[in-house]
Order: structure tokens, then sequence, then C-alpha cells
């Protein structure tokens, strides 16, 4: 039965969720374009993100929120790390390599994330966490709110960060022509770890506005994982704006569609535009030809 | 053998010397322990899932039987069969049926007298089918689902309530609730996952409610895990049910309970059965704004008894939740060993002949003496609990409850 009373809610409802997916994917998206690779770790690397979010609350009480400042750092410097002394040195330069090593990867961090904190799922209780913002049409939980304009403020800064500094132009000038940005003295095995880097600080921030209103379990990244892969093939592999609109639609076509169809048949949508988009427009809805 | 050989080594004759000697000393008075025949260790196999999405019941579960185990052996073992004590043979399900009967099989190789376990449904199916064909006595912990006892396996004792029972006893309840309330309620949304358990609860719901005179305005189901509730309370939220009825796993009971808190839904009750968390103290404690007033039908130990409380305190001093996987599985070790005392034998076919005629009545729960047919145990049944405060409270029936029902819930807010 169509329910149009509550098919503005669910529209908000739809762009909220919408929002973070765009957040997880814009790391996705930062780490193809610049090393043209899929991480197939990405989704591991938000579980342990949000491991780190709910452990700085549980064992020190740090709000999620304040978290933004400590777990994108941490993440940024664990993503550099993994980059620079693993996946880099593993790969011998060929990308089939990275794929598997990135594989590999997510593997053991699942798998020693299930054994020291065990397949539990955990949550965590803030003071805000029943609070709701009232918008005449419709009533959004804060902590969904929240995450949409800070998953929108943080795609802005990105953007910004990517136009505007040299360390960026350099991250795009080797993006577009490896040998060339290595010929006039870009230091690549660098560059490619920073990139890394700010990908994996984008997933620790889609932690801290994810929490408040999800759980954290080891298996928890590959339920975003495969959409985050969605959204970045929809919106164009490389392309920020591409996974902020991709984000919104896929959040959108998974609320909506849970509202007509069900909760189970409506992620049916999710893969149909993926596959849709396969088809009929290899390189998304933003992204270049190669 | 050469000179030099005999002057380094050990002889044949005075090996044999030494070898006497020592065992007449021994005899005599030297190392009684040692010789005196002990009552050889009964291994129980405790499988549960441990791993995956049913980790946390898993973990639970196993630290309910394990707790038994310390607990009959600290009091001395089995007493008929010279002290036997009870040696655990832990076995992880991995929240997967295929990997449950695996473990069943290397149990039986690792000689195991009994199996307890193995908490969901879909996994006793196959653990119960697979430790049939080593007529290995196999007790079911919770595993609701009617067919597990209804295949003819005489090896299969369920101590717990079936479906059917739980979700019988559940109406009945509820319209005995609702008879004696001034304002009734008459409609009803019910929410479920959608595997065997959710989906066959619904089904029942949908052909008995209707005969009771409540009215099924819809029926949503939903995957797991599922991410987010909020369509799910819009809708209900739009329709106003007087009843909303949820099904499903700890998980997604959480995120359902504290979504409908954030949408404000109001409703006469949340009415649930066999809910995931909405007999579970984790819930409480972590939602206790959220969890208020839920009602639920299902295990739960008779508060009335004291080793009830006294199993509680226990099991809260490890720093762990008192839920119903606790303590199904610490009277399932209890049950099995009523049947080692009285059958004097750890002989498979003589525990499942002692299980057979069991008429255990020691338990915590609020069950008759213990009567299996086909496997079943009939005097199980469901109750109702009600979360009231940082309490859970047992509210119906009259005979096992210590708080009256709040029915209809007031207004949250």
């Amino acid at each position: 039965m169509l329910e149009f009373s509550i098919l503005l809610p669910a529209l908000l409802n739809g762009l909220t969720i919408g929002a973070v997916y765009a957040l997880v994917a814009l790391g996705l998206t930062l780490i193809y374009g610049v090393l043209h690779i899929i991480n197939f770790a990405h989704g591991s690397m938000l579980m342990l993100a949000l491991y780190g979010v709910f452990f700085l609350h549980a064992l020190f009480g740090i709000d999620p929120y304040v978290s933004l400042l400590i777990v994108p750092p941490a993440l940024f410097v664990l993503g550099y790390a993994l980059q620079r002394g693993v996946i880099g040195r593993a790969s011998h330069g060929k990308d089939e390599n990275i794929l598997l090593v990135t594989l590999g990867l997510a593997i053991v961090m699942d798998n020693l994330a299930l054994y020291f904190w065990k397949a539990d799922t955990r949550t965590i209780d803030t003071p805000y966490g029943f609070d709701t913002v009232d918008l005449g049409i419709a009533t959004i939980a804060v902590p969904k709110a929240v995450a949409f304009v800070a998953a929108l403020l943080i795609c802005c800064a990105l953007w910004l960060l990517m136009a505007r500094t040299d360390l960026c132009k350099a991250i795009r000038a080797l993006a577009k022509e490896r040998q060339g940005a290595q010929l006039v003295g870009i230091n690549v095995p660098h560059l490619f770890a920073m990139s890394f880097g700010i990908g994996a600080a984008c997933v620790g921030a889609a932690a801290c506005l994810l929490l408040p209103s999800f759980y954290v379990a080891p298996d928890v990244g590959q339920v975003f994982v495969l959409i985050a892969f969605t959204v970045v093939v929809l919106g164009g592999m490389g392309s920020f704006a591409g996974a902020l609109i991709g984000g919104m639609i896929i959040g959108v076509t998974e609320s909506i569609g849970g509202l007509f169809l069900g909760e189970s048949l409506g992620q049916l949508g999710i893969f149909v535009i993926f596959i849709a988009v396969l088809l009929f427009r290899p390189t998304g809805l933003l992204g270049h030809r190669a | 053998m050469t000179e030099r050989n005999r002057s380094r080594g050990i002889g044949r004759r005075q090996l044999l010397a030494a070898g006497s000697t020592a065992a007449l000393v021994a005899g005599v008075g030297g190392f009684p322990a040692i010789l005196k025949a002990q009552a050889p260790a009964i291994k129980v196999g405790i499988l549960h899932p441990v791993t995956g999405p049913l980790a946390y019941s898993g973990t639970q579960a196993r630290a309910g039987a394990t707790m038994a185990i310390e607990a009959i052996n600290a009091a001395g073992g089995i007493k008929s069969m010279g002290g036997a004590k009870l040696e655990a043979v832990l076995g992880d399900a991995q929240s997967k049926p295929d990997v449950g009967a695996a473990e069943v099989e290397k149990m039986n190789e690792a000689g195991v007298s009994a199996i307890i376990g193995p908490f969901a449904s879909g996994i006793a199916l196959a653990t119960t089918q697979a430790a049939a064909k080593h007529n290995i006595p196999h007790i079911v912990d919770v595993g609701v689902v009617d067919q597990v006892v209804t295949r003819g396996l005489a090896n299969t004792f369920r101590f717990g309530p079936g479906l059917a029972k739980v979700v019988d006893t559940a109406i009945a309840n509820l319209v005995a609730l609702n008879a004696a309330s001034a304002t009734k309620a008459k409609t009803v949304m019910i929410v479920h996952e959608e595997s065997a358990f959710g989906s066959g609860m619904a089904k029942t719901l949908n052909e008995q409610l209707p005969q009771k005179g409540f009215e099924i305005l819809e029926t949503i189901s939903h995957p797991n895990p599922t991410r987010d509730f909020d369509n799910i309370a819009l809708k209900i939220k739009a329709r106003k049910p007087d009843l909303i009825i949820p099904s499903n796993y700890y998980g997604e009971f959480v995120l359902l309970a504290r979504t409908l808190r954030q949408q404000k839904v109001e409703a006469k009750a949340i009415y649930s059965i066999l809910g995931g968390a909405a007999s579970n103290f984790r819930f409480v404690n972590e939602f206790e704004d959220a969890a208020q007033y839920i009602i639920d039908c299902n295990h739960w130990v008779d508060p009335r008894k004291p080793e009830a409380a006294a199993l509680r305190k226990k099991v809260e001093d490890q720093k762990l939740f008192f839920t119903y996987e606790v303590f199904l599985n610490h009277e399932c070790v209890r049950l099995l060993a009523d049947a080692l005392e009285r059958g004097k034998s750890s002989k498979r076919e003589d525990i499942t002949a002692a299980l057979t005629s069991s008429s255990w009545a020691g338990h915590m729960m609020p069950y008759g003496p213990t009567k299996f047919v086909n496997g079943q145990n009939e005097g199980a049944a469901p109750v109702n609990t009600q979360i009231i405060g940082k309490d859970i409270k047992v509210i119906f029936p009259a005979a096992f409850a210590d708080a009256k029902p709040v029915f209809p819930m007031p207004a949250r807010g």
C-alpha cells in the first residue's frame, strides 16, 4: 500500500543515509582516482574506525563527535603506513597484486577483530541519541541530521583541498600522469601513501558520524563496502562530486524502495542501478573516459 | 650385549627388580591416589554459535553451560558414578548449520556422551540429525522451531517450549491482558525478520490473531542485518496500531526499539514474542528509555525460586548479563546430570533411556517436572515479562508473577 504521507520523511531519511554512504565512498574514489586500485580493505578500515570510536567512548567517555579530532588522523596514519609499509611494497607496482594485497588485508583485519573483540554487536548510548529535529514535514534523529551536515561539509572541504593546495595538485598530477609527475620531482611513494591516508581519514570521519545511530561488529564493513562500490561506480571512478551525488541517489533509492517494496526488496534497487550503470554508462555519471 | 653396555645401562633383570620394588612400595602405602580407580570423566559436547552473527547468544549459552558443569564438579560430580566429573568438549557452530553438523562429527570422534546446544533452530535441525547417526543424546537448549522434535529422532530432547506453544501462550496471555484492561487493543502491526523463525511466527500470528478479534493492519518483514528502521517506524506511526508485535534478533530489535522511540511512535503496547532483546538485561542497561514497558513472551526463570536469584547473582558477578541463553543452558546441563545420576552410566543409550523417563523437578524454570513426549518437554512454557524501570519482571501468568502488568503503557512523550 502506498504511503504518500510518509514519502517526504522517507526521502529525507534517504538523503541522510546517502550523505554517509557518500563519505565512505569518497575515500574509496580518492584511492581509486590516484592509485588506480580498488581497495578491498576499505570496509575493514571502516570497521576498525568504528571500533576506535566505540572504545574511545566506552573507555574514556569521549563523545563520537569529539572523536572526529582523533579517529580520522589516526586512520590517516594507519592508511599512510599500510600503503607505505605493506601495499606498496607487496604489490611490486602491479595493479593485480595491489588488489590481492588489499583483499588479504581485509581478511586479516576482519579476523583479528573477530578474535579480539568477538562477533558481538556493540552500540553506544549518547545523551542526544533519542533527540530529534522537527522539520514540520518530518522528524529526523539528531545523529542523522548531524551526520548529513557534517558529511556535506567534509565533502566540500575535501573538494577545496583537492582544488586549492599544492599537495593535492601534485596528487591530481600523479593521478593523470605518473611518469610525468615523477619527472618533475614529485615524490611518488609519499603521495601514494598520502592519498591512501586521506581516503582512510574519510572513513574515520564516517565512523564518528555513524556510531551514534549505528552499531559495530567485525563484519560491519561488509554492510557498507558493497554500497560504497556501487556509489563509486554510479558517480564515476575518481570523481568526488560523483561520489556525493551517487551516495544521495543510492540512499534515496534504498529508502523509497524500502517504503514501497518492503525492506528486503527495497535494497534490490541499489543493485539494479549498479548493473544498469555498468551496462549503459560504464564511466558513471561524472566519470571520465579512460 | 657387551660388558661396557652392561656396566652403564639398566639390564632386564635390574629393571624388573626395580619395577616390582616400586609397585610394592606404592601398594603398601606409597601413592594410593594413583592406584585407586578414579571415575573417568564424562565428556559432554557444549555446542553453540560462538562466532558469526549469533555469537552474542552463543557465548552467553556457552557461559551458562560451563558454569553448571563447574558447579556440578565442585559439588562432587556424579555421585552415583563414583564422583565422575563432567568434562566440557566445546564446539563452535559459527552460526552455520553445516558447521554445526561437522562439529557433531568431531564431538563423536572425541567420544562425548551427550551434546547440549545449539541455540538457533536452523543449527538445531542439522545437529540433532547428525547426532542421531551416532545415537548421541542431544539436549536442545532453545531451537524453538517445531520440526526440531517432530522428525521422530529418539536422541533429541528439547528442554524449553517450542514455537507453537510459545505463540499459543503469547496469544492467550495477550487476550487475557486485554480483557483485564479498561481500554482494549484492537489493531496490530507485526514487524518480523525474514528467516524461518520470524516468518513462521508472522504466519501463525496472521492465522490466529483475527480469530481472537484483532485486526492486523500490516505485516512488515526485514532482512538480517537491517541498517535502518526509520521507514518501518514511519509506516507504524502513520497507521497508528494499538499493538506493535516485533519478532527479530537482538541487533535488529534494539535498532527498531530505538527508532520507535526516536520517531515518538505511541502504542498501547509493544508486545514482543521471543523478542531478541525484550527480555535482555543488556538492552535494559544500555537503552533503558527505549526499553521501558516492552512486554515479551519468552523463556524466563521462576522468579520465586531462590536458585534463580542465586544464579543471576553469580552471572552478574562474572560481569555477564542474565539472559535466557545462560539459564536455559545451565538447566540443560543439570537435566543431563540428573539423567546420569539416575542411569548410573555414561553410555549414550543409557542416557537416552534416562532422559526419556526423566521427571526432574529440581530446576529453576516455571515448569513442572520434566516429561518428554516425542522429545519435547511437555511441561515447558514461556511466561510474559515486562521491562519496568531497570528490571525485567514476570507479569503473567499470575502464579509466577512478581509484578503487575503496565498495560496499556503510559505515553512515553
